[in-house]
C-alpha cells in the first residue's frame, strides 16, 4: 500500500519531468543510432605510402586497396612524410628497399608494412611462377613423346590380343577368350587413365559463419556490451540524482516521518524507476534489433531479463551511492569512478586476455556479468541455462544493495 | 484515556563533543500549545526529533502516546510538518497531499474528505491543483501545515511553523492553532521569534542544550520581573552565561 503510494508518486514525477523522461528514453536510441553508422561499414581503412625510385613491378605489388601510392621526386623520407602528410616513403637503392615510417598512427604502420611484406612475398611467387611455367613446359613435351610411345605399344598389344581372342572363339576354347577380354579392358584402362593426370588443383573457399554472417559488423559484436552500458549509465544517474534530491529538500526526512519501513521506501524505488527501466529496456533492444536489422540468435526476452536486472543493479547502486554524495555535482564524481571503467570490462576487450588482477576487478562489475551473458544471447544464441549464472550474480548484487540502502536509511531515522 | 500525549524525561543527546540536549524534561497534556523557544542551534530541532523517534537519544526515554519512542506506529498519531517544506514542487498540492494522506495509512473513502478539511483550515482549497512549484513560500508552508493534518492526528509537532511568513498570514496560522487547540488537539511549536511565544500556553526555553527555564508566559515574566518573553530570554541567558564564566 505505502510501496504503491510511492511508485505512483514516481511516476507522476518523471511523467511531468518531460526532459529527464526523453533523456532516459530517447537518449539511448540517439546513441545506438550514431553507433550504428559508426561502425556500420567493415571500413576499409587507407594509408598512404610516398616512394621514390622503387621498381614498377614493386609498385604494382604494393599498391593495394588499402595503401595508396603517390610517387615524388626525393629520397628525403623525413622531409617528405613530414611536408605530405604521408604515412611512410619507400626507397630503392638497387635491390635494397628502405621504407620510413611517420608511425603517428600505428595502424597506417601495419597497412603498409602488411602490404610490403605480403607484395614482396607476391614477387617472389611470381619469379617462382615463371621458372616453374619454364620446366612444365619441358616436362610437357617429354610427356608428349612418351605418351606417343606408350600409345603406339598399347595399339600393338590391343592389336595382337584382339586377334588372340579371334582365334580362341574361333577354337571354342571361352575360358581363354575371356582371360584375353580382360586383359584387353586393361590395357586400354592405363591409356585413358594416364591421360587424366597432371591436372592442376585450383582451390576456392566457401566461408560457413556459425554466428552472425559475412555481413556482421562492428556494431553487432559491441551491440550487447553498450546497450547493457548505457541503460545501466542512465538508470544509474536518475534514480541517483532522483533520491539525492529527495534527501537535500528533506523529503527523505519528511517521509521518515511516517509510519513508512525504510524497505518499503527503497521497494517504492525499485518499482517506480524499474518500471520506467523496463520501458527503457524494451524501447532501445526493439528499435535496435527492427531498425538496424540485428541478427539476434537468442532469444529475445532473455535480452529484455538480462537488461532489466542490470538495470535493478544500476537502480540499487544509484541509491547507494547518491548517500555518499551531497549534491548533482558529487553525483557526477562518481560517474567517471563507477560507470566509466564497466565499459571496458563489457566485451570490448576480451576479458580472458587481461592481466590477472584486471580479471578480478572484472569479476567485482556487474556489466561484466550482463553483457557477457547478453552478447552470448545475442550473438551466440545462448539460452537460461547458460547464462543463468550470470543472471544469479546480477541478482545477487542487487539484493546486497537493496540491504545496504535499507540500512543506510537508518541515518535519517533509528526504526 | 491518554492524558499526557508526551512524556519526555531526562533526555541528552550529543554529537560528537557537542552536548546538544542536556537533560531535559518535558511533558505534554492534551489541549495544550507547548512553545520550544531558543535561538538557532538551541537543541530544539534535535528535540522534536528525538521526540519523533527519529533521533536516537544517549540517555532518558521519550514516550509518545504511552509508547517508547522510537516507534514506527505510534508516528501515524503525529502530525509533523518540518522546518523545511518538504514538498514534491513537480506535484500538485492535491497530489502531496494524497501521497502523504497514504502513507498516514488514511483510508482511500475518507482521504478525499480530509484533504478538503485540511486544506480548509489553510485556505488553500481554491489552489488544490495547482503544482508546488508555482506556490509562493508562504502558500508553502500552508501546504506543511495541511500535509501535517492529514490524518487528523491528536499531536502535532511543527518545528518553525511561521517562519519567512507574513504578518497577516502568520496571524491566521495562530488563528487555525488555537482552533485545533480548542478541539483538544495538542501541539510541539518551536519558534525564535518572540511574539509568537507569547501565544503560547507553556513555554520551554532552550540555550546550548539546556532548558534554561519553564512555565507559563506570565509566570515566567513574573519569575524574572520582566514585561516581555524577550527580555526573560535575555536575562537567563546573561544569567547562564555568567554560570558558565563563574566554572
Amino acid at each position: 500500500m505505502r510501496t504503491m503510494a510511492i511508485v505512483r508518486r514516481v511516476f507522476k514525477q518523471m511523467l511531468r519531468d518531460k526532459r529527464t523522461l526523453a533523456l532516459m528514453l530517447l537518449a539511448p536510441l540517439l546513441i545506438m543510432t550514431l553507433m550504428y553508422f559508426l561502425f556500420q561499414n567493415n571500413t576499409t581503412q587507407v594509408a598512404s605510402l610516398g616512394v621514390h625510385h622503387v621498381d614498377q613491378s614493386v609498385v604494382n605489388v604494393i599498391d593495394t586497396k588499402n595503401v595508396t601510392i603517390h610517387h615524388y621526386d626525393s629520397s628525403q623520407a623525413r622531409k617528405m612524410i613530414k611536408q605530405h602528410d604521408l604515412d611512410g616513403y619507400l626507397t630503392q637503392k638497387n635491390g635494397q628497399l628502405t621504407i620510413t615510417y611517420s608511425n603517428s598512427n600505428p595502424t597506417n604502420t601495419s597497412l603498409i608494412k602488411a602490404s610490403l611484406q605480403s607484395g614482396l612475398v607476391k614477387l617472389k611467387m611470381k619469379t617462382l611462377v615463371t621458372v616453374t611455367k619454364k620446366q612444365r613446359a619441358a616436362l610437357e613435351s617429354q610427356q608428349a613423346a612418351l605418351k606417343k610411345l606408350t600409345a603406339a605399344q598399347t595399339q600393338a598389344t590391343v592389336t595382337k590380343l584382339k586377334t588372340a581372342i579371334a582365334q580362341a572363339q574361333a577354337r571354342g576354347d571361352q575360358a581363354t577368350a575371356e582371360k584375353l577380354q580382360k586383359q584387353l579392358k586393361q590395357a586400354t584402362a592405363t591409356t585413358s587413365s594416364s591421360t587424366q593426370s597432371a591436372k592442376a588443383t585450383s582451390y576456392t573457399t566457401k566461408s560457413h559463419y556459425i554466428y552472425g554472417s559475412s555481413d556482421s559488423t562492428f556494431f553487432e559484436s559491441f551491440l550487447a556490451a553498450f546497450l547493457g552500458f548505457f541503460i545501466f549509465f542512465f538508470v544509474f544517474l536518475i534514480s541517483g540524482v532522483s533520491l539525492l534530491n529527495e534527501r537535500t529538500t528533506g523529503t527523505l526526512s519528511r517521509l521518515l516521518a511516517t509510519p513508512i519501513r525504510r524497505s518499503e521506501i527503497i521497494m517504492g524505488y525499485l518499482i517506480g524507476y524499474g518500471g520506467f527501466a523496463i520501458i527503457q529496456t524494451v524501447l532501445t533492444v526493439v528499435f535496435t534489433i527492427t531498425v538496424f536489422k540485428i541478427h539476434l540468435v537468442g532469444s529475445i526476452w532473455l535480452v529484455f531479463l538480462t537488461n532489466l536486472l542490470l538495470a535493478l543493479v544500476a537502480l540499487t547502486l544509484g541509491i547507494f551511492i547518491s548517500t555518499f554524495t551531497n549534491s548533482e555535482f558529487q553525483m557526477m564524481q562518481f560517474i567517471p569512478l563507477i560507470v566509466v571503467p564497466q565499459i571496458f570490462f563489457a566485451g570490448l576487450v576480451p576479458v580472458d586476455g587481461m592481466a590477472s588482477w584486471l580479471q578480478a576487478i572484472a569479476h567485482i562489475m556487474p556489466l561484466y556479468y550482463g553483457a557477457n551473458a547478453m552478447t552470448d544471447v545475442v550473438t551466440k544464441g545462448a539460452g537460461l541455462g547458460d547464462i543463468g549464472v550470470n543472471l544469479l550474480i546480477l541478482v545477487g548484487f542487487m539484493v546486497v544493495l537493496t540491504m545496504l540502502n535499507i540500512v543506510g536509511m537508518k541515518r535519517y531515522r533509528k526504526v | 484515556m491518554v492524558t499526557d500525549y508526551v512524556i519526555a524525561k531526562q533526555v541528552s543527546k550529543h554529537f560528537g563533543h557537542q552536548q546538544v540536549l542536556n537533560q531535559i524534561d518535558l511533558t505534554l497534556p492534551a489541549g495544550m500549545i507547548y512553545g520550544l523557544i531558543g535561538p538557532s542551534g538551541a537543541g530544539k530541532t534535535t528535540l522534536i526529533k528525538s521526540i519523533l523517534g527519529m533521533e536516537a537519544v544517549d540517555s532518558g526515554t521519550v514516550k509518545v502516546m504511552d509508547t517508547v519512542m522510537p516507534n514506527r506506529a505510534v508516528m501515524a498519531q503525529v502530525g509533523y510538518m518540518a522546518q523545511s517544506d518538504a514538498l514534491y514542487e513537480t506535484l500538485t498540492a492535491r497530489e502531496n497531499l494524497t501521497f502523504f494522506g497514504q502513507l498516514m495509512s488514511v483510508p482511500k473513502i475518507k482521504l478525499a474528505q480530509m484533504i478538503d478539511y485540511a486544506a480548509g483550515l489553510v485556505d488553500l482549497t481554491t489552489q488544490l491543483d495547482k503544482r508546488v512549484s508555482g506556490y509562493s513560500g508562504g502558500m508553502k508552508r500552508r501546504l506543511s501545515l495541511a500535509i501535517a493534518l492529514i490524518q487528523d492526528p491528536q499531536l502535532l509537532i511543527l518545528d518553525e511553523p511561521t517562519v519567512g511568513i507574513d504578518p497577516e498570514l502568520r496571524q491566521q496560522i495562530w488563528t487555525e492553532l488555537n482552533k485545533l487547540k480548542d478541539i483538544g488537539k495538542s501541539m510541539i511549536v518551536t519558534t525564535h521569534v518572540m511574539d509568537e511565544a507569547e501565544r503560547c500556553d507553556y513555554l520551554m526555553l532552550i540555550r546550548h542544550g539546556i532548558a534554561l527555564a519553564e512555565g507559563t508566559p506570565a509566570a515566567l515574566k513574573q519569575q524574572y520581573a520582566v514585561d516581555t518573553i524577550e527580555q526573560v530570554f535575555l536575562k537567563a541567558g546573561r544569567m547562564q552565561d555568567a554560570n558558565d564564566g563563574n566554572r
